[in-house]
């Protein structure tokens, strides 16, 4: 595909952003190799929290790849988000060891005190809930990821208050660019 | 380096600890630090702080002991004793425990007994360096012995004799299918093809698994290791190392490995001064389970969407950019580095039948002792489960252990004495799969099982086949309506039969084994299903039957029609 024109001020409006500088060293690090896309991806997710469009025309125009294709691949994927998350993630294990202790009442118990089904985000942007297909730490199932923070062998009885607590701890549910 | 220089230097970290007067190993793998290793570690050096006028003290955090549950882990180390493993520490306690070692009294306060079955009664040959070195330390997987196998191999084989040798051992692929890896490598030695790949898949997609996360977290350079001999041995000079995108310290530690291993001259160019030169990227995935398929994982090395293509043509012949590819499991590497330096008899020696050398299981479910543990393959699942994880907690009755996750299928409890091995498991309905196993007691509703996989199947069914796009939700369909009290018997022939179409029509292995788990509960636990349909009526308790049952006056009605029966007589 032909590289498109790309306007001046729309370069210039972000070249301060640290955010963008990241991602486009990591551009030239892979070279701008098209098989460094999910590397990129990953990149510009973790400095931005989501993949917006402009920022994926961005990519696709540096990779020279069609914008189609590279929203294939960041929505075939489930760790990409298109929109923006929570200020602050909740994620429950709902993997086979957790699910078989309890996992899946946890979610719903949190569904309930939040008033959203997971994978939404509260109205107020504060917390996304989601689950996870085994975060890899099934000793301590049923498990719940708050943020950063692991919080293992949980039961259902008090959930939502023992969230709230590890809610008001965290600080920020990004993790600065990895 | 050269190989002189190499043995020259383990021989000095080897005299170096052992003049150690103690050394202290914290574990700090993912399930120990959420337990609160990072203070105990702290507070243990600390300690060695304040001794370090009169003893030094090392302390050092290691990957993952295996022990998970008793997290987390102490381990003293001290020469002319035995090693002390103390559970479940404070920084309090490990404080106090340190201490008393330095002054001779050391206090037996949380300490496990040597001969603790978890530990005492595995085989460890893949894990043995995980919870005992530094995983980030290159000196301390040197000191033990590693590297000794890719000097051997670029030193004393030639990479026919490299194959010969992981052939000799019996060695399958311990990624699920079990393929002679062998043969697999020779298939590529073979190959005609410009570049050559090797990739180590470390996409453990299979919910309650973790031997794969706590290999890479633990002892990484194991696994490049390995990679490198298979590079040699196969004529590749590159390698992709796929990490699971949840498993971002895994993908960290493999970096930090290959950066290292790269300055020491053991991985890159020429490598320990032979001509044999060998690169490593890692890739990291981004939560697709379908990326744990050999074709689906290539497609997204070369960053485009998981979506498996038919083989053959096999990745042999037609792998990443066209090329001739080998991909193995990264436990399948874990065990390379052994059969080279030990000889392949050591593997070859343990195992039963065609299924040679250990296995690595993950444990968890409903069982007192979790953690990771690795046995001989043969070993019985009731060893597995009484003996080395301790039985079921409260007393409750095993009802059923499931292994190969979405793919695999369950074990009921007739089946304990059973060997667990590639061929002996596939005849009980399921499969070894990559080594999650997950312990069910009679609190555990199998219907709801087999719906909980399914649900999973579905989600993650790429959709580019229709048998398994559509095929999943319809038996997550029907699954939903017999835990929710509305199926009919009926509805359970179709099940069976969908079954069937979907084994034999499926583009790739996620589909055909996708009706794996429903037909194995099925097998065991037809009388459960039963319950649900005729009587409406969860035998564990577990299904909450809220919906009305369609009723069978209806169904029969159905089956009028259809044979144009409709006489009018009473039903
Ligand atoms: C749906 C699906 C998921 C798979 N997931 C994994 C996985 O997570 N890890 C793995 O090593 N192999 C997985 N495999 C098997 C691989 O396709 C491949 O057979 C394996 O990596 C070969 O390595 P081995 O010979 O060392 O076992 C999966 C296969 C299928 C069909
Ligand atoms: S199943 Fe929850 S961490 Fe593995």
């Amino acid at each position: 595909m032909e590289a498109r024109p790309v306007l001046p001020d729309a370069i210039t409006a972000h070249v301060d952003d640290p955010r963008r500088r990241l991602v486009d060293q990591t551009l030239k690090r892979f070279q701008y190799r098209p098989d460094a896309l999910i590397e990129v991806l990953h990149v510009a997710q973790g400095a931005y929290g989501f993949l917006g469009e402009e920022l994926l025309s961005h990519i696709a125009c540096q990779l020279n790849i069609p914008e189609s294709q590279i929203l294939g691949v960041a929505t075939f994927y489930h760790a990409f988000a298109l929109r923006p998350r929570g200020e602050h993630c909740c994620i429950v294990c709902t993997g086979t060891a957790c699910y078989v202790k309890g996992g899946g009442e946890i979610v719903k118990a949190l569904e309930a005190a939040y008033g959203i089904q997971a994978g939404q985000t509260t109205p107020d942007g504060r917390v996304s809930l989601g689950t996870a297909r085994c975060l890899g730490t099934c000793s301590q199932a049923p498990l719940l990821m708050i943020d950063n923070t692991a919080l293992g062998h949980e039961v259902v009885e008090g959930i939502a208050g023992r969230v709230a607590a590890a809610l008001g701890k965290s600080s920020s549910g990004r993790e600065p660019g990895s | 380096m050269n190989q002189q220089r190499l043995q020259e230097r383990v021989r000095q970290l080897r005299e170096q600890q052992s003049t150690n007067p103690c050394r202290v190993l914290v574990c700090c793998s993912s399930p120990c630090l959420s337990a609160g290793a990072g203070a105990v570690k702290s507070a243990l050096e600390a300690v060695a702080a304040e001794h370090s006028g009169r003893v030094s003290v090392e302390v050092t955090a290691t990957g993952c002991l295996g022990p998970c549950s008793r997290g987390p882990l102490v381990t003293v180390r001290r020469p002319g004793h035995a090693d002390a493993v103390y559970e479940r520490m404070t920084p309090e306690l490990a404080g106090k425990i340190l201490a008393g070692h330095l002054t001779e009294t050391p206090p037996a306060d949380n300490l496990l007994p040597a001969d603790l079955p978890f530990l005492a009664r595995q085989t460890r040959i893949v894990l043995e360096n995980c919870g005992r070195i530094d995983p980030e330390n290159l000196d301390h997987y040197l000191a033990a012995d590693g590297y000794a196998a890719l000097a051997r191999a670029l030193h004393d084989f030639s990479p026919e004799g490299v194959c010969a040798a992981v052939e000799q051992s019996g060695l399958r692929g311990r990624g699920g299918g079990g393929y002679p890896t062998g043969l697999k490598w020779q298939l590529l030695r073979k190959a005609a093809g410009q570049r050559k790949f090797v990739v180590a898949n470390g996409d453990e997609g299979d919910p309650g698994a973790f031997m794969d996360r706590a290999l890479m977290e633990s002892d990484p350079h194991r696994i490049i290791e390995g990679m490198a001999i298979a590079g040699y041995a196969t004529g590749a000079a590159q390698g992709y190392v796929y990490v699971r995108g949840e498993y971002p310290m895994a993908a960290r530690r493999m970096h930090k490995a290959i950066r290292d291993a790269e300055r020491a001259g053991l991985l890159g160019m020429r490598i320990l001064d032979s001509p044999f030169s060998f690169r490593i990227d890692v890739r990291l995935g981004a939560g697709a389970f379908v990326c744990g398929e050999e074709t689906a994982l290539m497609a997204s090395i070369m960053g485009r969407r998981g979506q498996p293509v038919p083989r053959p043509p096999y990745p042999a012949e037609h792998g990443l950019w066209g090329e001739p590819t080998v991909i193995n499991n990264v436990e399948t590497f874990g065990n390379i580095p052994p059969i080279i330096r030990n000889g392949p008899e050591q593997l070859a020696a343990i195992g039963t039948g065609r299924s040679r050398g250990t296995k690595i299981f993950a444990l968890c479910g409903e069982v007192i002792e979790n953690g990771l543990i690795e046995v001989p393959m043969g070993t019985t699942l009731r060893e597995i489960v009484f003996a080395i994880g301790g039985g079921i907690p409260g007393g409750a009755a095993f009802k059923a252990a499931q292994t190969g996750g979405p793919s695999g299928g369950c074990i009921a409890a007739q089946h304990l004495d059973a060997s667990m091995d590639y061929e002996n498991l596939q005849a009980l309905g399921s499969i070894m799969g990559s080594g999650g196993l997950i312990i069910m007691s009679e609190k555990t509703c199998m219907v709801d099982v087999a719906r909980f996989f399914m649900d999973f199947c579905m989600d993650e069914s790429c959709g580019k086949c229709s048998p398994c796009r559509a095929g999943t939700v319809q038996m997550y369909r029907f699954l939903d309506r017999v835990s929710n009290g509305s199926a009919t018997e009926r509805g359970l022939v179709h099940l069976e039969e969908l079954c069937r179409l979907m084994k034999e029509t499926s583009l790739c292995g996620l589909g055909a084994s996708a009706p794996n788990p429903v037909l194995s509960t099925l097998r065991y636990f037809r009388d459960e299903y039963l319950a649900h349909i005729r009587e409406h009526r969860c035998p564990a308790g577990v299904c909450r039957m809220t919906e009305v049952p369609v009723t069978l006056l209806a169904d029969e009605l159905m089956q009028r029609i259809a044979a144009g029966r409709l006489d009018g007589e009473a039903f």
